[in-house]
């Protein structure tokens, strides 16, 4: 469902990869900033979120039946966001409350919000909201105009994300992620600084699952599903691209910026893929290719440098010399 | 002149009940009056460490109390001491945030304790401030004042985490080991550093160190612990006639067994 909306090669022409980024793009920021939310929790808290994947689903899901029930599309979007930072929530309370690991935190609501989310849109898995009978925000029928509107978001999260974490509020979440102890001993409440990352994130992840629903024209229970693994493309494509490109130069807003621009890439990368007549079915296995590469590079580079084969080999050439 | 620390009959064992059981503090009590600069010596276990952390509030004490400046504090987690309290640890890089510049550091620990809102993280001000402070370590960190804390050297971090500390003036500073993970040089300048800081800002200090030299040469009070408990405390005209040798006596006196810490005896 990830993928509705791609235009599908017909053949091998140039023409049909160009047509289909557009529609590429538009995704690609609406994933993009789902990204950021991935970000505050994966960089800056240091905590692998799981909740993603369900709370993604919220967000359409909520934003759909807002729609259906005919209220206001901002008022939604807005809802949609309170439901996101409330699963956010609930899975920062497992963890520092009841000292369950975030990771499984994260699963555990993750698995809680499929049964919510399907009460949400009243037991059934899909629910239309078609952009000739609703107001919608963002629609695929407009590719140029989704392209702006998810621009716009993205850049108005982007400079309140920068201006938050440059306040005293934000410095404490920071320090929090970075080193919990020094942050305690400056009297941060860590627990609180981590809940509230959660929060934050979760709900930036449900307005982007509103987003995507508006634009693909119906929510899906199954929407949401690998989220947090696109997050991640995203991030880390973003973060190779940015350093490659800025390097040391790359500000705190430069990077939010790359991480959006990594979920753009990443769309293009998987059109392209789909240009090339590979099997759809086989993206979940590219991508999580795609991220393991991404995670291990800086592993093994370091690995490169010292090891323990290294310094056999080492040892073995120096006694053969000797 | 009320005391500024004291702390009354504390125990603490940890893992009660267990194989490991460790009663880690039996009956401390201690009390500090303002402007004391105690250091504290014992062997590995003694429960040095267990005793600093017990102020800070690491994890609750089993019974006693503790009380800083009049206000008893024993049923408050760190976070909520850390108006009362500035730390240094013994490793150079927890006391600082690594991926965060030095000014934001600084600025961090400028707010400890303090509500922290929605105004800027570090204003142009306080920049100022910083620089002059900084200028003062003689590192060259007041030209460096954007770089990431993880790009300085250990005993660069320590000197940091020591301004951190006591820049908003605490009631007690901590020092936990704080020179003993840095090479004998550094060790030396930060120790230097420490006593310069705590005369100038008229701290009250609890030192816990390795070394006994240093334990002597520095403070105004000298404690050893023992399996947990306090041995002696050894203060005023006294301490300053002390020398390592009368220190091992007494232990011996004492305990009845010699002073079996290879880097206390190392680091005459």
């Amino acid at each position: 469902m990830i993928y509705a909306g791609i235009v599908m090669a017909k053949g091998l022409s140039i023409s049909n990869l160009i047509g289909a980024f557009p529609s590429g793009i538009a995704q690609g920021i609406i994933w993009g900033i789902m990204a950021l939310g991935v970000y505050i929790t994966f960089r800056l808290l240091g905590v692998s979120d799981l909740t993603v994947d369900g709370s993604f689903t919220t967000g359409g899901a909520v934003v759909a039946m807002m729609l259906l029930n005919g209220h206001n599309v901002w008022l939604a979007i807005f809802v949609s966001v309170l439901a996101g930072m409330a699963a956010g929530i609930t899975t920062g309370l497992l963890n520092t409350k009841m000292g369950i690991p975030a990771i499984l935190s994260g699963i555990l609501t993750q698995f809680a919000l499929y049964s919510i989310n399907l009460a949400i849109m009243g037991m059934v898995a899909n629910k239309a909201i078609p952009v000739d009978k609703y107001h919608l925000a963002i629609t695929s029928r407009n590719i140029p105009m989704a392209i702006v509107t998810g621009f716009i978001f993205a850049a108005v999260i982007i400079a309140v994300l920068y201006w938050y974490f440059g306040t005293e509020h934000g410095s404490a979440m920071r320090a929090t992620g970075c080193n919990s102890t020094m942050a305690k001993a400056q009297g941060i409440n860590i627990n609180v600084m981590k809940v509230l990352g959660l929060a934050l994130a979760n709900g930036l992840v449900a307005l982007s699952g509103g987003l995507m629903a508006q634009y693909q024209g119906f929510a899906d229970i199954n929407m949401g599903k690998g989220a947090i693994v696109i997050g991640l493309a995203a991030v880390i494509i973003g973060e190779v691209i940015g350093d490659a490109l800025l390097g040391k130069y790359l500000n705190f807003a430069g990077r939010l910026s790359f991480v959006v621009i990594g979920g753009i890439l990443y769309y293009i990368i998987v059109i392209i893929v789909l240009w090339l007549k590979v099997n759809s079915n086989m993206l979940k296995l590219f991508t999580s290719i795609i991220v393991a590469v991404f995670l291990a590079v800086p592993y093994l580079q370091e690995h490169q440098k010292t090891s323990f084969a290294r310094a056999g080999k080492n040892a073995a050439k120096a006694s053969k010399e000797a | 002149m009320c005391a500024m620390l004291e702390v009354n009959h504390i125990f603490k064992t940890f893992n009660p009940g267990t194989i490991n059981e460790k009663k880690a503090l039996i009956d401390v009590s201690l009390s500090m009056e303002e402007g004391d600069f105690v250091t504290v010596i014992g062997g590995n276990g003694a429960g040095k460490s267990t005793m600093l952390n017990a102020v800070a509030g690491t994890w609750p004490v089993d019974s006693g109390s503790i009380v800083i400046d009049g206000i008893d504090v024993t049923g408050l987690p760190d976070f909520r001491r850390a108006n009362l309290i500035g730390r240094v640890f013994q490793d150079p890089m927890t006391g600082t945030a690594a991926t965060m510049q030095l000014e934001e550091n600084l600025a961090l620990a400028a707010r400890r304790g303090r509500p922290r809102g929605l105004s800027w993280g570090v204003t142009a001000q306080e920049r100022e401030v910083y620089k002059e402070r900084l200028k003062k370590l003689h590192l060259g960190l007041e030209d460096r004042m954007t770089a990431k804390v993880g790009l300085l050297s250990g005993g660069q971090r320590q000197a940091v985490t020591l301004l951190m500390a006591s820049m908003q003036k605490p009631k007690l500073l901590l020092l936990d080991e704080h020179t003993a993970a840095l090479d004998p040089k550094t060790a030396k300048k930060v120790l230097d550093l420490t006593q310069e800081i705590v005369e100038q800002d008229h701290l009250t200090a609890l030192m816990v160190t390795h070394n006994m030299r240093d334990a002597i040469a520095v403070g105004n009070r000298l404690i050893m612990m023992y399996e947990g408990t306090i041995m002696f405390d050894i203060k005023g005209e006294e301490k300053k006639k002390l020398t390592v040798e009368d220190l091992l006596r007494k232990f011996e006196e004492a305990s009845g067994e010699e002073f079996a810490d290879d880097a206390a005896l190392l680091s005459k």
